[in-house]
């Protein structure tokens, strides 16, 4: 579908825990369009606003409400935090290639790290009849996001933190591998998300388990429409654009 | 009234003066969803060079105060592949396209690129590339920092083309216009200028550079001044047209352009963040000659108020 450049009322914008923010903005062009996996270029119209929009992942699309999930970094994130609603935002979207919905028989099992959780919650909604299994994992209990959303899509959700404060001690891969041992790989498929360590370890699962995956990447771009060349991330068929052939990869394809 | 906005680029004759600049309009199709094309003087393509180039490994780009920086390395399929997947793209917007051309070291890959962009119809002109800072041959020194290569490149191109031949400048030097009257000597048709202002930038917890490649290109409004004094000194002491760009993100910042002495401006890392952005000065142009009451864009041109 073809994307939309157009500025959007914020209906809210609150924080969920520690860094963490929901921001909602009812905008049915791009929610009634968008794929999960898919992306939205947002930048915030104020003299003190970065000069480059910044990527998100479209976390919900429900009906003409979209939702992003962001965690405050540096000065664009920070000021997107502080908008109120009915305050304006510019977005571009939705742009990128979205997770393939094509799972025939195989089970969903999502494998999400940190802030990761933010396109997965999407998909999880597109796949809420599939009885899937959402692994969620965080540096402490605090760092756990959105329990609840996959919950309400029917996923059963098991949780890890590197702390142990909470469910299983040690990294949520730690949870992938111990859930492959006794499931059958012919009936399996992995969508994750998360810190860039997280997705190597899940490629190394993936190819040993001979389980199918699909990863989404980040990657620092300037545009997210193509044009730029920024966002180039290197697969088995050389450079590709994050923002458009990718941010979702299947896993064979990279290095 | 009836207004003039088209301007004449060598043997070129554009609708109006707003063309985007290379590299950072992907080739066109990128924007087609955003602007109607149409409205374009011209599109120009990312540079081509001979062979195919993969382009500089991650992170490639970062943000900079009023600006960002950029190695991308010449990412482009090489000329027969462009020629054959990419032109037609560009082709489509229905606008003159502008092949912007580099050599990867040798340059006798400039002559082989203009001969071979001589004999293809599509190909309005040829912007001759020799201010890329971001390849590794080009780490000793730009062709364009340099007044004799410049005007032997220049040369070369000139034998192997009648096209109109445009030849783009880099910021980088000490005298720009001791290297634009080179360009000029040598026959180019006008001047691009500015390419990026070399630059770095260093992630203080890391300590690492925020670019794979180190340095890197510095563009957006951050260069702006750079680039309209540049165009100023050179539009007083060369005849040719002058295509100015660096910072351009509305109408005031392009009027800036024309008046320090530019014949049409290129928009470029703008698009990025408004991909409507030309379509938008090219509107902008207009209404300020209207309620100026003046009738071509041609009299803004060097109209800079200097007592
Ligand atoms: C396709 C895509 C989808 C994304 N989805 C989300 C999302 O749903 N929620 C969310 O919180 N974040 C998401 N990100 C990351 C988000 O874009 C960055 O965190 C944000 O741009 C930081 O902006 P800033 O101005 O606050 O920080 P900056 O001051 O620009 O940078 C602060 C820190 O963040 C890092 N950073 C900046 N830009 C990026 C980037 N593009 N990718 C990775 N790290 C970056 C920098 O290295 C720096 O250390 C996504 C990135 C991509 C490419
Ligand atoms: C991401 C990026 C890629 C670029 N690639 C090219 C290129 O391939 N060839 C070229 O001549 N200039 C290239 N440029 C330079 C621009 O065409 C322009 O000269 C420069 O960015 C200054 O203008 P601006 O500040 O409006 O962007 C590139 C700039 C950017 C930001």
């Amino acid at each position: 579908m073809k994307p939309v450049q157009l500025t959007a009322r914020v209906i809210s914008n609150r924080r969920i825990a520690g860094p963490y923010f929901k921001l909602c903005l009812r905008e049915a062009s791009i929610a009634r369009r968008a794929l999960p996996g898919q992306f939205v270029m947002l930048q915030v119209k104020r003299e003190d606003a970065p000069f480059l929009r910044r990527p998100f992942s479209i976390h919900s699309a429900q009906g003409p409400d979209l939702e992003i999930l962001y965690e405050t970094k540096g000065a664009g994130t920070r000021i997107l935090s502080k908008q109120k609603p009915r305050d304006a935002v510019e977005l571009i979207g939705p742009l990128g290639n979205g997770f393939s919905l094509r799972l025939g028989s195989r089970r969903p099992i999502i494998v999400a790290g940190g802030i990761g959780v933010a396109p997965l919650v999407f998909l999880a909604q597109k796949l809420s009849n599939r009885k899937g299994l959402a692994l969620i994992g965080g540096r402490t209990a605090a760092g756990v996001l959105c329990e609840k959303e996959f919950q309400k899509t029917g996923f059963s959700v098991t949780i890890a933190t590197d702390d142990g404060s909470r469910g299983f001690h040690g990294r949520v891969t730690g949870l992938l591998e111990r859930e492959l041992r006794t499931a059958n790989p012919d009936r399996q498929i992995i969508y994750a998300c998360g810190p860039e360590p997280m997705i190597r370890r899940i490629c190394g699962i993936s190819l040993k388990d001979k389980v199918p995956a699909q990863v989404s990447l980040e990657a620092h771009m300037a545009c997210g429409i193509g044009a730029c060349l920024g966002c180039a991330m290197n697969t088995k068929h050389g450079y590709k654009r994050v923002c458009k052939e990718g941010p979702v990869f299947d896993i064979e394809e990279l290095l | 009234m009836t207004l003039e906005l088209s301007v004449t680029i060598g043997k070129l004759k554009l609708k109006n003066p707003v063309m985007v600049a290379s590299g950072t309009f992907g080739y066109a199709g990128e924007f087609k969803d955003f602007m109607d094309l149409r409205k374009l003087g011209a599109v120009v393509s990312k540079t081509v060079t001979v062979k195919p180039r993969s382009g500089n490994p991650p992170p490639r780009t970062c943000e900079t105060p009023a600006g960002m920086l950029n190695s991308i390395g010449l990412e482009n399929p090489g000329l027969e592949k462009f020629l054959t997947t990419k032109l037609p793209v560009l082709k489509k917007t229905g606008v003159p396209v502008i092949v912007s051309i580099a050599s990867e070291g040798d340059p006798e890959e400039f002559v082989a690129l203009a001969r071979r962009l001589e004999r293809v119809r599509d190909v309005a002109a040829i912007e001759l590339n020799i201010s890329c800072p971001n390849i590794r041959a080009h780490v000793k020194g730009l062709v364009s920092q340099d007044p004799k290569s410049t005007y032997e490149a220049v040369r070369s191109v000139r034998k192997a083309t009648k096209k109109t031949l445009i030849t783009k400048l880099s910021p980088n030097v000490t005298d720009i216009v001791e290297i634009a009257r080179a360009a000029e000597d040598a026959g180019s048709d006008a001047l691009a200028l500015i390419n990026t202002l070399m630059g770095m930038s260093i992630d203080t917890k890391t300590r690492k550079p925020r670019i794979a490649m180190g340095v890197a290109g510095l563009s957006g409004p951050a260069i702006r001044p750079v680039a309209v004094r540049m165009v100023w000194e050179v539009y007083r002491k060369v005849k040719i047209p002058i295509i100015g760009m660096g910072g351009i993100i509305d109408t005031e910042s392009a009027l800036e352009f024309f008046f320090a002495g530019a014949t049409a401006v290129s928009i470029g890392t703008a698009n990025f963040v408004n991909p409507k952005a030309s379509g938008e000065i090219i509107e902008g142009i207009e209404k300020f000659l209207r309620s100026n009451g003046i009738k071509s864009i041609k009299e803004l041109v060097g109209s800079v108020r200097i007592c």
